[in-house]
């Protein structure tokens, strides 16, 4: 193959952040070339300076208090700095173009996909409306969007996320650019769409030619679809090379440690728990969310999010609740908590049904069944110290505030806090330490089981490897008995003995996690499984420490 | 390397200090701060910069101001010191700002806090009430109020006060049904926290920023509703405050200017203050709407 010339070259490049921020430059040094056909996967956790580059590459920048301070960008061999604004236009969305995280927000929901297409092709094609909109169907059809035709005159809330993911795609490449930018593209959509979008990100790119610049924090796509890796770590790149060179065998201790984060897809050994007591059983659990129709507007549908469910949470055991977004599982973590109210069934705690308590029964039964919640941002009362949050709970049900506090503060050391948190406001403390506190308050109470919903998709891997090490942790210690409800197969795998998976409001498959990973019977299920990015590679670092 | 996430961050200055800081950019919040002292100030030390009863003869009247130094800003009809006068109705006008706002916000967080956290019956039935108090133009209620009440300055406070709730209440509304979904409402739920509870220390903390920054307009409107019940007459005339001396001034307005026009000053420079102190107030409590 002769070596081509690369499409976009970057050296050095320096983004300087506005005084008083943590660092003196979001972007210090960047090195990377992007060549025809060729897929540049940018890794890094949050702040890391990766969505940065991206706006710096396009010159939409937050200027001037962000701003490149040193560097060239170089496309096809011109300087991007140098260009003034109005050739900037004529560059973005024709030759350089980007596909965003969250394709309901990237589109204009007061417009048909037809008319945003429309919008790019009047600016930098020539043509009347009839060819531009001949060549738009083209490209809805490239994508394999199923009835262009329809799609073309189709509001964005009237097509599904994958769906919208695929028109902006298209918009993106209906002007056969020479570089795309794709930040996060699939990070929004589930691990099946996700796996669709990636290929077809792949497919259009090798029959164009384009180069592709593509950022992400998962390990998992990057496996799938890489190249060539970069890794970012605050601003730095700590490694690149080739993907195969950079996923099995990295050099750098963070690149190792980032790798060895990705939860293993083996699950654990199943353990003999089914002679001990059940603690939670759920039996016929319903729900449905009636839609409130308006006085003039129609009536619409109800929606179902739970029919007929009903499972079993033995003494000690990790029971997982898996599906895809609408499957319902977050409501079933609501209703065994009664946090909603269920149409029909019952959650039996201990041998008591939840679901029958009169009010002042449930504030009492509450202390036995306790919920680690998905946003640790969300999920601390903004307004209250650390202390008074994790000893909250107690206080409620009698204990004395003293006791209360100095039990808080032992719980603090437990989830791995520094005694000094305690004073301290929520708002003071990153994502993984916010899901301790979040945790540590869950602990406080003694619960008989705690259900966690997400606990861990709001952080980056790294810490989140961290979190899931101390839920395993304090559940063997402890005897915890866990519902642990995630859209993602690979933490599942990790932490559960027995999975549920969950489809349009229904169990499809049951069974011990080992078991349902290694032969999947339900055709849902199979399909779950050999989505999930990177399924192939299995990273060469099993350094359960390193985190 | 990865760092273990369990390392603290250091500890971030006191949340006085951090508002104090947001607090400062704004230059006209500034101003309206000074204004507020100067006003707060004539209100505390009325006895004492001029000692006796602003409604007693202290000179000739109609003096016209800087003529006598014994009434500086000059005298009204009835002789009566403009200067004495303006002190002690500083008084009377703050005392009605904050004791009607405190009334104004105390029913409109009760009403507001049931119907946003209870939804259902109890919203469509406190909300219908509170339209048809909306209905109803302030002025003509509280006119009415005042003719049922009778024109004693206790009661001019309440009724402003109730003519008045009406906006705070859909505000506090609004905020709950945006935080009662939010998860630490369930978290503490969850942890059998009662309903009276998860309104009070839970979620209104978190719903009051915007609220004090109301607050700081209806003060302003209060004092505003009082001063013209005086200027209409309707005012209590054991006090003097500004309404009053605006409404009697009405009289020889053409003849002495002087003696609705200080008073005049003083209410615009007075609510002119209560608004950009509101401002100000905004810029610090929520940071995040600017940006």
């Amino acid at each position: 193959m002769i070596e081509q010339s690369p499409i976009l070259e970057i050296r050095d490049l320096k983004i300087a952040l506005p005084e008083g921020s943590d660092r003196p430059f979001a972007l210090d040094g960047l090195n990377l070339t992007v060549k025809p056909g060729e897929i540049v996967c940018m890794v890094g956790e949050s702040g890391s300076g990766k969505s940065l580059s991206a706006g710096a590459i396009m010159r939409l920048l937050p200027e001037p208090h962000v701003h490149v301070a040193g560097g060239s960008i170089n496309f096809l061999g011109e300087d991007i700095l140098a260009k003034t604004d109005r050739e900037m236009k004529q560059i973005r969305g024709n030759r350089i173009s980007m596909i965003f995280q969250e394709p309901m927000t990237a589109l204009n929901p007061q417009k048909t996909v037809g008319w945003q297409i429309d919008e790019v092709l009047k600016l930098h094609m020539e043509g009347n409306r009839a060819a531009r909109r001949k060549h738009a169907i083209e490209m809805l059809n490239r994508v394999h969007i199923p009835d262009p035709e329809s799609a073309y005159n189709a509001y964005p809330h009237q097509i599904s996320g994958g769906q919208r993911q695929r028109v902006m795609i298209a918009m993106a490449l209906s002007l056969s650019p020479k570089l795309v930018i794709a930040d996060e593209p699939t990070t929004a959509l589930d691990v099946t769409t996700q796996l669709q979008i990636l290929k077809l990100i792949r497919e259009l790119q090798q029959e164009d030619g384009a180069g592709v610049l593509f950022i992400t924090h998962d390990f998992g796509v990057v496996a799938e679809i890489a190249d060539h890796v970069i890794v970012l770590r605050q601003g730095e790149v700590v490694e690149q090379g080739a993907a195969d060179q950079v996923l099995n065998h990295p050099q750098h201790p963070y690149t190792q440690a980032l790798i060895a984060s990705v939860p293993d897809l083996a699950p654990p050994p199943p353990k003999p728990v089914s002679t001990l007591p059940v603690v939670l059983k759920g039996t016929g659990l319903k729900k449905t969310f009636a839609a409130k129709g308006g006085l003039l507007s129609g009536k619409r549908k109800a929606v179902i999010a739970v029919k007929d469910l009903s499972f079993e949470l033995h003494q000690g055991e990790t029971l997982g609740v898996v599906g895809e977004s609408g499957s319902g599982k977050t409501t079933v973590s609501r209703l065994v908590t009664r946090l909603l109210e269920a149409d029909a069934g019952a959650v039996d705690v201990d041998g008591k049904d939840l679901l029958a308590c009169s009010p002042s029964e449930l504030r009492g039964m509450r202390k036995h069944i306790q919920m680690v919640f998905q946003d640790p941002m969300a999920s601390l009362n903004p307004r209250k110290r650390v202390v008074d949050l994790i000893a909250q709970g107690p206080i409620v049900h009698g204990e004395d505030p003293e006791k209360a506090r100095a039990r808080a503060r032992e719980l603090l050391e437990l989830v791995e806090l520094s005694p000094a948190a305690a004073n301290r406001f929520p708002h003071e403390f990153s994502g993984g330490q916010r899901q301790r506190i979040g945790i540590a308050r869950a602990l406080a109470m003694e619960p008989k089981v705690i259900v966690a919903d997400e606990p861990v998709s709001a952080l980056d891997v790294s810490v989140q490897a961290q979190v899931l090490k101390l839920l395993a942790d304090l559940r063997d210690r402890m005897n915890l008995s866990l519902l642990f409800v995630t859209h993602d197969l690979r933490v599942a795998a990790q932490l559960c003995d027995c999975i549920i998976v969950m489809q349009k409001g229904e169990i499809v498959e049951a069974g011990v996690t080992a078991e349902v990973f290694a032969d999947p019977k339900h055709p849902y299920t199979r399909n779950l499984l050999s989505s999930i990015p990177g399924r192939h590679w299995t990273p060469p670092v099993r350094n359960t420490d390193a985190a | 390397m990865t760092v273990l996430d369990t390392e603290l961050r250091p500890p971030e200055p006191s949340r006085g200090i951090v508002f104090w800081r947001r607090y400062r950019r704004n230059r006209a919040a500034l101003l309206g701060l000074f204004i507020f002292a100067v006003v707060v100030l004539m209100a505390l030390t009325a006895g004492f910069v001029d000692p006796g009863d602003p409604l007693r003869r202290a000179g000739d009247p109609l003096t016209a101001p800087f003529v006598d130094m014994a009434t500086p800003l000059g005298t009204d009809q009835l002789g009566r010191d403009i200067l004495s006068g303006l002190f002690y109705g500083a008084r009377i006008s703050l005392l009605v700002g904050v004791v009607a706002t405190l009334v104004a916000i105390a029913i409109g967080v009760i009403i507001g806090a049931l119907a946003g956290y209870f939804g259902g019956w109890v919203d469509d039935v406190l909300m219908r009430v509170t339209e048809a108090f909306q209905t109803i133009p302030n002025f003509v209620l509280l006119l009415t109020l005042v003719a049922i009440l009778g024109s004693k300055i206790e009661w001019i406070t309440l009724a402003i006060g109730i003519v008045s709730w009406t906006a705070p209440a859909r505000m506090v509304r609004a905020e709950f049904m945006s935080l009662r979904n939010r998860e630490f409402v369930d978290a503490a739920r969850n942890l059998g926290v009662s309903n009276t509870s998860l309104i009070f220390r839970e979620i209104l903390p978190n719903a009051l920023p915007p609220i004090i920054v109301y607050a700081s307009v209806i003060m302003a409107l209060s004092i505003l509703l009082e001063s013209a019940l005086a200027f209409l007459g309707l005012g209590d005339p054991n006090y003097a405050s500004w309404g009053n001396m605006i409404g009697q001034g009405r009289a020889v307005l053409r003849t002495a200017w002087y003696c609705a026009a200080i008073p005049g000053i003083a209410i615009v420079l007075t609510v002119l203050s209560f608004s950009l102190l509101g401002e100000g107030l905004n810029d610090a409590l929520n940071p995040r709407q600017k940006q």
